[in-house]
């Protein structure tokens, strides 16, 4: 019985934070209590018998998928991508990472993002400033192009005063030639594309 | 390369450590069979000065000797305590004794003498026998912060009185360890904290009457710009610069103008914003496609070098203080020429200091603004960010020569070279004009 209230207790606030975060929305679905559709029934094995149960009495199935499902997504969108020396393009193999990035937007229309740029150490501080402002405008630029809205989409520079490896060698170079993503609104539940 | 024949045997322990090879001086008196002929003095050839030794002022004249040493204009004689026994100065220095001085290829001595409050400074012409010039100058006590100002002022002067041009002593140069600001004198002293650690600091720069310095303060990957006074550390906030990211603030030479860039998903952009009334924030370059940023004011305020990545990589351009007539400034070779960045303009409006990629190591580099010819200064490591001293003869940067990264100065008429910053990672100097005042200092 303990953890069935503690679940529902954490489940409240979840199911408050999604109706405040679609509230002002008009088209979309109505603000539906079960949160992420498409994988209520992934056949848990563990959990044999919440079926029979009431329907409108959310267990806390649904709940645990429903945040499941959200941290994946999460974790897709701060996914990193990464730069050749002095470049902001876009590289090939990281285009599927935003494509991928631009779909949970898509589905997800009350997530915001902050994109910040980064640069290795090896240029000029001051240049890598402006480095890193390109780099995050390269992101954002593909996220719109995809179709989302720019205005959820801020983008800042760290040029090189936040390397995420301290080496000096080629593997933490290319380490520190990033985008950064990081949710700054409307991430508390995600649905998948 | 020492073109003293004979020196006598006391002085040579003494002098020899404080006598600099001048590293530009030819050797252009070689007789056919190898034999060097010694000659005193030829246009060229720096003067030698000694620091007389005398009662008292032991640390005056050990900055004064260390001043005139680091000018890089003489070689310098300085007189260990030992050697007093070999030199005679008249009770009120009046005279001294010119013969013996002559023996020791000494053209100048400088003289110091307490005087009341101040000292006495003295400056005697040993190959005309007489003495020059005196000046009494005051001194706060030797506790008080300005001590060290008040004696490079008057080493200053005694530069000015043997070459016409003063030295460059009374100066101080602002610095990051990280993102933390600091300050040091010129001469390497007095290493102090300015901003507190919490703060994040970038590209400092000091206004012309060194009254104050402005700087990026970095925050959460955006940036605004600080006008800081250095007497009260009073701050305001640079007009319509707290929501983006400003950067590479530099004062005009009137210091009513400020220019800077920004930068964020139109690109990086150079504007100015009028800092005598806080006001008018003009934006000076439209480049879509390209960086505009690191702007630095000739002294005359008329025009601005900057770096702009139009033709691709980073180079260095100019462009009137307006943004009209804008034009390549440093030639480069497209494709060839590694990435220039980091430019300002000297103080006496004939160069425009900076550092370019060498085998993507940046090496500091001069141009000549008239010929537009470049020079490279530096080879060894990585050499970056320039900033001029007031004499316009004098650069620091930042090397990693020593292992880290530290501030360096070198002459950019010998080539000569010393080591200003020891500790931590110093990056980003600033060096500021004379300071004429004593500056109440209040970090």
């Amino acid at each position: 019985m303990f953890p069935h209230t503690r679940n529902r207790m954490l489940a409240a606030p979840l199911a408050l934070a999604l109706v405040l975060a679609c509230g002002g929305k008009k088209e979309p679905e109505q603000p539906a209590p079960q949160p992420t559709a498409p994988a209520p029934q992934p056949a848990p094995p563990s959990q044999p018998a919440p079926q029979p149960t009431a329907p409108a009495q959310p267990t806390e199935d649904p709940a645990a998928v429903a945040a499941r499902v959200t941290a994946a997504l999460l974790g897709e969108v701060a996914t990193m991508i990464h730069f050749d020396f002095d470049m902001a393009d876009i590289r090939p193999d990281d285009r599927a990472l935003l494509d991928r990035k631009a779909a949970i937007l898509g589905a997800n229309s009350g997530l915001r993002l902050r994109i910040s740029g980064h640069a290795d150490d090896r240029g000029s501080d001051e240049y890598n400033l402006a480095l890193g402002s390109r780099r995050a405008a390269a992101a954002k630029n593909y996220l719109v192009n995809k179709g989302i809205d720019a205005g959820r989409i801020e983008t800042v520079s760290f040029g090189e005063e936040r390397p995420i490896d301290p080496g000096q060698d080629e593997t933490s170079w290319q380490a520190n030639r990033r985008d950064e993503f990081e949710v700054t609104a409307g991430g508390q539940t995600l649905r998948n594309p | 390369m020492i073109r003293r024949t004979t020196r006598p045997g006391w002085l040579i322990a003494g002098a020899a450590l404080a006598l600099a090879a001048p590293l530009a001086a030819q050797d252009t008196t070689r007789t056919p069979d190898g034999v060097r002929i010694g000659i005193e003095y030829r246009p060229g050839t720096r003067p030698s000065v000694v620091v007389l030794p005398g009662a008292g002022l032991d640390s005056a004249r050990a900055i004064v000797g260390r001043d005139l040493d680091f000018s890089d204009r003489f070689e310098v004689i300085q007189l260990g305590p030992r050697d007093t026994s070999g030199v005679a100065v008249n009770p009120g220095g009046r005279a001294l004794d010119y013969a013996l001085f002559r023996t020791l290829g000494a053209a100048y001595a400088v003289e110091l003498a307490a005087d009341g409050p101040g000292v006495m400074v003295r400056l005697h012409d040993i190959t005309a026998g007489v003495m020059r010039r005196e000046q009494r100058f005051t001194l706060p006590a030797q506790f008080d912060l300005n001590f060290r100002l008040a004696v490079h002022r008057a080493s200053d002067e005694v530069v000015r009185w043997i070459t016409g041009t003063p030295g460059y002593a009374a100066s101080r140069l602002l610095f990051l360890v990280d993102r933390r600001l600091y300050r040091v004198d010129s001469d390497g002293a007095a290493v102090t904290a300015i901003s507190a650690g919490t703060e994040e600091i970038l590209s400092p720069t000091w206004s012309p009457d060194g009254r104050r310095f402005a700087y990026t303060r970095f925050a959460g990957g955006r940036g605004s710009l600080i006008l800081q006074g250095v007497a009260a550390g009073d701050k305001t906030v640079v007009t319509g610069t707290s929501t983006s990211l400003n950067i590479t603030p530099a004062f005009s030479g009137d210091g009513r103008l400020l220019a800077f860039a920004r930068s964020g998903e139109e690109g990086t952009d150079i504007f100015t914003a009028d800092v005598s009334q806080n006001c008018c924030v003009q934006r000076l370059t439209v480049g879509r496609f390209s960086d505009n940023l690191s702007p630095t004011f000739a002294p005359d305020g008329r025009r601005m070098a900057f770096v702009s990545t139009r033709a691709g990589a980073p180079q260095i351009y100019a462009m009137a203080a307006d943004g009209t007539d804008q034009e390549l400034l440093a030639p480069f070779d497209y494709g060839v020429t590694g990435s220039s960045n980091a430019p300002e303009w000297s103080p006496d409006g004939a160069s425009v200091a900076f550092h370019r990629d060498v085998n993507r190591a940046p090496q500091v580099f001069v141009l000549d603004v008239a010929s537009r010819r470049v020079r490279q200064l530096t080879s060894s490591g990585r050499n970056e960010d320039p900033s001029w001293a007031p004499d316009g003869r004098h650069l620091v940067f930042v090397s990693d020569r020593s292992g880290r990264r530290q501030l360096w100065v070198i002459d950019i008429v010998t080539g000569r070279i010393r080591q200003l910053t020891f500790e931590g990672q110093a990056r980003l100097p600033a060096w500021s004009r004379r300071l004429s005042d004593p500056v109440p200092t209040q970090p």
